[in-house]
């Protein structure tokens, strides 16, 4: 056996492992039956996919996809000014991409749990807008969509900033120049050079940030409430209270494909082959 | 008529260095000025102070008269081709040319843009990207891009630095007729001594932000202003406070009759085609070049010779 094969070696017994022998169970799992007791029995059924299609299930999948697609929205909002602040801070662009990173330092759970207190009835906020006699009432700021989008895009933030930043920080400042230089003010130049200039990053964090928004569980379930309110929740709940297996497992492949489409569609365009 | 350009005691202090020090320049419309000087010299940091990118510590720059220091470069009738050309590299050689027409939103853009390429003969190529053209390319598309704006006065910052040496000379060659024309003032910033000579009706010699000369190559080159201007624009032999130019500069066997001289001994010659040059060594230990045409050459290595030269070919400093 030679060395290169050897050293290929832990990482083929990972993968195999961890990853395709249980990617192999999901989907036997996704066209068994239910069993009385929980777990799974024959017949081989495509009844778990048809559930799929009921209007109560596919109002959780529009309603993961709009939540993932309005977060990625937010954050490329929230992320783009950001990172060409942090490009152009000069000295102290370390500083302030150590800062982005900082939430990391922490669990994501902890930081999750954080928001609870921030946002509840007798959180951080309703207090001081109490205190302060602008409202005479608590403000329903957890348990709804907002709360899941608010913890969506302060966790997912980052992954934005990132790769937007290593782009912008790739770009020729003499073509800032060139652009002043034939007459367009900083608003054009905006528009004309440095957006078009930083597709790839713009694609890349979008992507970085939009598929685990898709599949996310965590945060719509300590924020949006215990509701089945995206597709990881439904998953969850499958394997866990409704204890139906093979139609969490139909949902979680449905997730993952939808995942990897977006995905390929991504590795095969321009913006994704000038990125590496 | 104003000047074009008006250079008045402008002054430009970077932390611990003066990049430009009391630099006052006047240029007519439609000329072709060098700014010449080694590296260093600040002639690209008054270049970036006239194109808006950097602005003076002190002092005025005019532009047809009217003051413009202050003034961002979108707000000045200047343009700059930069010196690795900066194309856009998402926009096709096209839609480069047409950037700026678009941003004074022009009638017609594209077909100027066009007119403009087909200016730097490079029409057919339109629709590449910038990855796709070859340097000399890329240099007529800049060149396109800041002419169509028919700016009052175009900077060119060492734009044929980044060529090889026969595509070079083409381009100096283009560029001299691109300016003739197109009528357009243009301040050209070189360290080539050979490229300002050549090309400029006028220019000016920087050494540590100053202008130490502004004027005809021919008067530069024969009458400089002061010893580093003899310097940097070809060699200058040194007989005590006078300065002598190599070609101007004889030698002999015998002892010259009338004029001045000094012994000297013969270190190496170097053979260059149309002449040679003899390097020799004075007796006081200075070295010296004698350019001599190639069928006066008679002399040895190590030979004792009499080094001469025209009282009339002495350049004097205060």
């Amino acid at each position: 056996m030679n060395l290169r094969r050897l050293c290929l070696l832990p990482a083929r017994l990972w993968t195999a492992l961890f990853f395709a022998i249980p990617l192999a169970i999901v989907v036997a799992y996704s066209f068994l039956t239910r069993g009385d007791y929980g777990g799974v029995e024959q017949p081989w059924t495509l009844e778990n996919y048809q559930r799929l299609a009921d209007p109560l299930y596919l109002a959780i999948l529009w309603r993961s996809v709009w939540i993932a697609a309005l977060a990625t929205a937010l954050c490329a909002l929230l992320g783009f000014p950001l990172a060409l602040f942090i490009v152009r801070a000069g000295a102290r662009r370390n500083l302030y991409l150590q800062l982005v990173l900082l939430p990391f330092w922490t669990s994501f759970l902890v930081r999750t749990y954080a928001w609870l207190f921030i946002l509840r009835d007798t959180g951080l906020i309703n207090t001081m807008l109490l205190s302060l006699h602008l409202i005479r009432t608590p403000l329903q700021l957890l348990y709804n969509e907002g709360a899941v989008l608010t913890g969506l895009v302060y966790n997912f933030l980052p992954f934005f900033v990132l790769p937007v930043y290593a782009t912008l920080e790739r770009l020729d400042p003499a073509l800032l120049e060139a652009a002043a230089d034939l007459g367009a003010r900083p608003f054009a130049t905006l528009r004309r050079v440095i957006i078009p200039l930083s597709t790839p990053g713009i694609v890349a964090g979008s992507v970085l940030v939009f598929i685990p928004c898709l599949g996310a569980y965590l945060t719509p379930d300590l924020l949006g409430g215990g509701k089945s309110v995206m597709l990881g929740n439904l998953v969850q709940n499958q394997f866990t209270t409704a204890r139906d297996w093979p139609f969490g497992s139909a949902a979680s492949l449905i997730l993952m494909l939808a995942s990897a489409i977006l995905l390929i569609l991504l590795m095969r365009s321009r913006a994704a082959r000038e990125l590496m | 008529m104003d000047p074009v350009l008006e250079l008045r005691n402008v002054i430009k202090d970077f932390p611990g260095q003066r990049a430009v020090d009391h630099v006052s320049l006047t240029l007519e419309p439609g000329g072709f000025y060098s700014l010449l000087g080694p590296s260093g010299c600040g002639k690209t940091t008054t270049l970036r102070l006239i194109g808006g990118f950097d602005q003076p510590t002190a002092g005025e720059v005019l532009l047809n008269g009217a003051r413009v220091d202050g003034l961002k470069p979108y707000e000045r009738n200047v343009s700059t081709v930069f010196q690795n050309y900066a194309l856009f590299p998402h926009l096709t050689a096209l839609r480069n040319v047409e950037f700026g027409l678009r941003e004074r939103r022009a009638v017609n853009s594209e077909s100027k843009a066009l007119a403009a390429l087909e200016l730097v003969q490079l029409a057919a190529k339109q629709d590449r990207y910038p990855a796709q053209l070859s340097g000399g390319e890329k240099q007529r598309v800049a060149l396109a891009r800041s002419i169509v704006l028919e700016p009052q006065l175009l900077l060119l910052d060492e734009p044929l630095a980044a060529l090889d040496p026969k595509l070079r000379k083409q381009m100096r060659a283009e560029l001299k007729a691109m300016q003739r024309k197109t009528g357009i003032a243009f301040l050209f910033v070189t360290h080539d001594q050979e490229e300002a000579l050549s090309l400029s009706d006028k220019l000016a010699v920087m050494n540590q932000g100053r202008i130490e000369q502004f004027g005809t190559p021919m008067d530069v080159y024969l009458r400089p202003a002061t010893p580093f201007v003899a310097g940097f624009l070809g060699a200058i032999n040194w007989f005590g406070k006078a300065g002598v130019r190599p070609e101007s500069t004889r030698i002999s066997h015998e002892i010259p009759e009338g004029v001045p001289w000094r012994r000297a001994a013969v270190e190496s010659t170097l053979f260059l085609g149309n002449c040679v040059h003899l390097n020799a060594l004075l007796e006081n230990g200075d070295r010296v070049i004698a350019e001599v045409p190639r069928d006066h050459h008679t002399f040895q290595e190590g030979e004792s010779v009499c080094i001469h030269w025209r009282p009339a070919d002495e350049l004097h400093f205060e």
